[in-house]
C-alpha cells in the first residue's frame, strides 16, 4: 500500500497538503515503468519555472527516461511557488525516494479540495487493475 | 491488438519468469529490456548478448528458378552471391518504395533461405506468390516452425563454440552460414550475421528445443559475461551501427537509395529487370534527401516524430532516437534535404515546443572496425 496521507492521479503523480501548500510527486509504481528499476535509465526532467499558473490536469512538465518522454500532470490547480531544481541534476532521488525527497513542485492551490483525487487504496486498485 | 492477440515465441514464459518487461513488437509479445537497455546495450559492446529473435519472418524458396526469381523482386543480385554467403536486399514496389528489407541465405541457385521482419513477413510472402509467374519455385514459411536465436558480441564465438560438435566457427566468415550441431540437434543453421555491429552469430533450429538451448548457452555463455538482451538495447545497437529499421529509417515512403543502402542494390544487367529497379535508377540520378545521423549535447534524446527546422523551415523529421552509450551522447537518425545533409551541419531539433540544437554527422554512429 501506498501512503494513505496523500491523493493520487491515475496518471501516477502523488499530491499531498502540506501547510498551505500542495507537494506533488510521481508515485515509486511511475518510476518503476519509466526506469524497469534502473534508475540510471531516467535522463532528464524538465520541471516549469516558479510563478507559473497551471490548471487542475495541465501538463506542467515532461520526464524522460532512455525508453520514452511522459507528461507530469498537475493534480492541482494553482500558482507553482516552488521548484525541486536539485532533483532536475540527481534523477536518481526519484528512485530512491519519490515520496519525500523526490518531490518536484509545490503549488500555492486556488482551491485545496482534493476530492477529485485517488485515494491510496483506489490508486492501487488502479494500478493493479492496469497491469 | 490486445495482449491476448498477440503471438509468443516458446521463450515467452522464460523471459516473463526472468523477470523481462514484455511489449508488442510487429505482432508479438517481445522482451524489451530483461534490466538497464544502457546496460544491455553495453554487455554487447563488451562481451556477449543473447537474443530471442523468434519473431522474425523466415522463407524458404526452392526449386530450379529460386535464384532467377528472387532476382525479379529483390534489389540485390541474388544469383551472384556465393554458395555459402548471405546478402542483404530489399523487395521493392513498382515505385521504389519498400515492401520490407531481408537477409538472403544462399545454399545454392535452387535453395535460398529468406529472413523478413516479423510485422511484414505475410506481405512479402504475398507478394512473393503474386510475382511467382512462370518461375518453378516453392515458398514455404518456416516462420513459426524454426526458433531463431542471436549472439552479439566480441565474445559470441567462446560462448557458442562449446555446444557446436564438428565445426570451428572460426571456419565461418563474416555475412557466412554453415550447418552444424549444436546441443546434439543436427543440421542448424549457423551464420555470422547480426543487427547491432557487432561480432556475432544466429541460430536457426526447430522451436520445441527452443527452452533448452536458450538455457544451454546461458550457462555455457556465463563465464564470458553472457546475458539475455531485450529489444531496446537491440534499436539502441542497431542505431549506433547506422543499420535501418523498417517502419523508421525505411518504409513505403522512403526509398533505400536515399538511405543509402546502395550497397543492397544491384543495377547490372545481367540480373535482369526486377520490380522497382527503374524508379530507383532515377532517384540515385538524383536524390532529394539522405539519412544522416544527428547527435545534440542537449539533455534531451531524439525521438521519431520531432521536427527539424533550419531556422524557420521545416527540413525533416526524427526516424529513430535513443541515448548511446557507446558514444556517450544522445544520436537520432533523420532524412535532411541533400544541401543540409552535411556532416558538421546544425540544424534545431522541435522538443514539444522547445528548440534544441543538433549536429548532422555521417553514419553509422560507431563501427567496429573503423574506431
Amino acid at each position: 500500500m501506498r501512503p494513505d496521507d496523500r491523493k493520487y492521479l491515475d496518471s501516477h503523480e502523488w499530491a499531498k497538503l502540506e501547510g498551505d501548500l500542495i507537494v506533488v510527486g510521481i508515485t515509486d509504481f511511475a518510476v518503476e515503468e519509466l526506469s524497469n528499476g534502473n534508475e540510471g535509465d531516467l535522463v532528464y526532467c524538465d520541471l516549469p519555472e516558479v510563478g507559473r499558473e497551471v490548471e487542475q490536469g495541465e501538463t506542467f512538465g515532461e520526464i524522460e527516461s532512455v525508453k520514452a518522454v511522459s507528461d507530469l500532470n498537475a493534480p492541482i490547480g494553482g500558482e507553482i511557488v516552488e521548484v525541486n531544481a536539485d532533483m532536475m541534476e540527481h534523477l536518481e532521488t526519484l528512485a530512491e525516494d519519490p515520496w519525500k525527497k523526490g518531490w518536484l513542485i509545490k503549488i500555492k492551490p486556488t482551491d485545496a479540495s482534493m476530492d477529485h483525487l485517488l485515494d491510496a487504496e483506489a490508486y492501487e486498485q488502479h494500478i493493479t487493475a492496469d497491469h | 491488438m490486445t495482449e491476448a492477440d498477440l503471438k509468443q515465441t516458446d521463450l515467452h514464459e522464460v523471459h516473463v519468469s526472468s523477470g523481462a518487461k514484455m511489449v508488442p513488437f510487429g505482432g508479438w509479445s517481445m522482451p524489451v529490456q530483461y534490466a538497464s537497455i544502457l546496460d544491455e546495450a553495453r554487455r554487447v559492446r563488451e562481451h556477449v548478448g543473447l537474443f530471442d529473435l523468434g519473431h522474425m519472418g523466415r522463407l524458404e524458396v526452392k526449386g530450379p528458378d529460386a535464384a532467377r526469381f528472387l532476382d525479379s523482386v529483390v534489389t540485390s543480385f541474388v544469383g551472384k552471391i556465393p554458395v555459402g554467403a548471405i546478402r542483404y536486399g530489399l523487395v521493392c514496389a513498382e515505385d521504389g518504395g519498400p515492401l520490407d528489407d531481408l537477409l538472403l541465405y544462399k545454399s545454392s541457385d535452387e535453395d535460398v533461405f529468406v529472413v523478413a521482419n516479423a510485422s511484414n513477413c505475410a506481405t512479402v510472402l504475398a507478394w512473393l506468390n503474386d510475382h511467382v509467374g512462370s518461375h518453378d519455385v516453392t515458398i514455404t514459411d518456416r516462420s513459426d516452425e524454426l526458433a531463431m536465436l542471436a549472439l552479439q558480441g566480441p565474445r559470441s564465438q567462446d560462448a557458442l563454440q562449446p555446444l557446436v560438435e564438428g565445426k570451428d566457427l572460426g571456419e565461418i566468415g563474416y555475412y557466412k552460414f554453415a550447418f552444424a550441431t549444436v546441443c546434439g540437434i543436427p543440421d542448424v543453421r549457423i551464420s555470422r550475421t547480426g543487427y547491432t555491429g557487432e561480432d556475432g552469430f544466429e541460430i536457426y533450429f526447430p522451436c520445441a528445443e527452443s527452452v533448452r538451448v536458450w538455457n544451454a548457452l546461458l550457462e555455457a555463455g556465463a563465464e564470458h559475461g553472457l546475458a539475455p538482451i531485450g529489444l531496446g538495447a537491440r534499436d539502441t545497437l542497431r542505431l549506433e551501427a547506422g543499420m535501418p529499421l523498417y517502419g523508421h529509417e525505411i518504409d513505403r515512403e522512403h526509398n533505400p537509395v536515399e538511405a543509402g543502402l546502395n550497397f543492397g542494390i544491384s543495377f547490372k544487367e545481367e540480373k535482369g529487370d526486377w520490380i522497382g529497379r527503374a524508379a530507383l535508377a532515377a532517384i540515385k540520378e538524383a536524390p532529394r534527401r539522405k539519412l544522416v545521423g544527428i547527435t545534440t549535447e542537449g539533455k534531451r534524446v531524439p525521438r521519431e516524430g520531432y521536427l527539424l527546422f533550419d531556422g524557420d523551415r521545416e527540413v525533416g523529421h526524427v526516424c529513430s532516437g535513443a541515448v548511446s552509450p557507446t558514444i556517450n551522447t544522445n544520436i537520432g537518425s533523420a532524412y535532411l534535404p541533400v544541401e543540409l545533409a552535411v556532416a558538421g551541419q546544425t540544424i534545431d531539433m522541435d522538443i514539444r515546443g522547445k528548440r534544441q540544437q543538433c549536429v548532422v554527422c555521417d553514419l553509422p554512429f560507431y563501427s567496429r572496425t573503423r574506431k
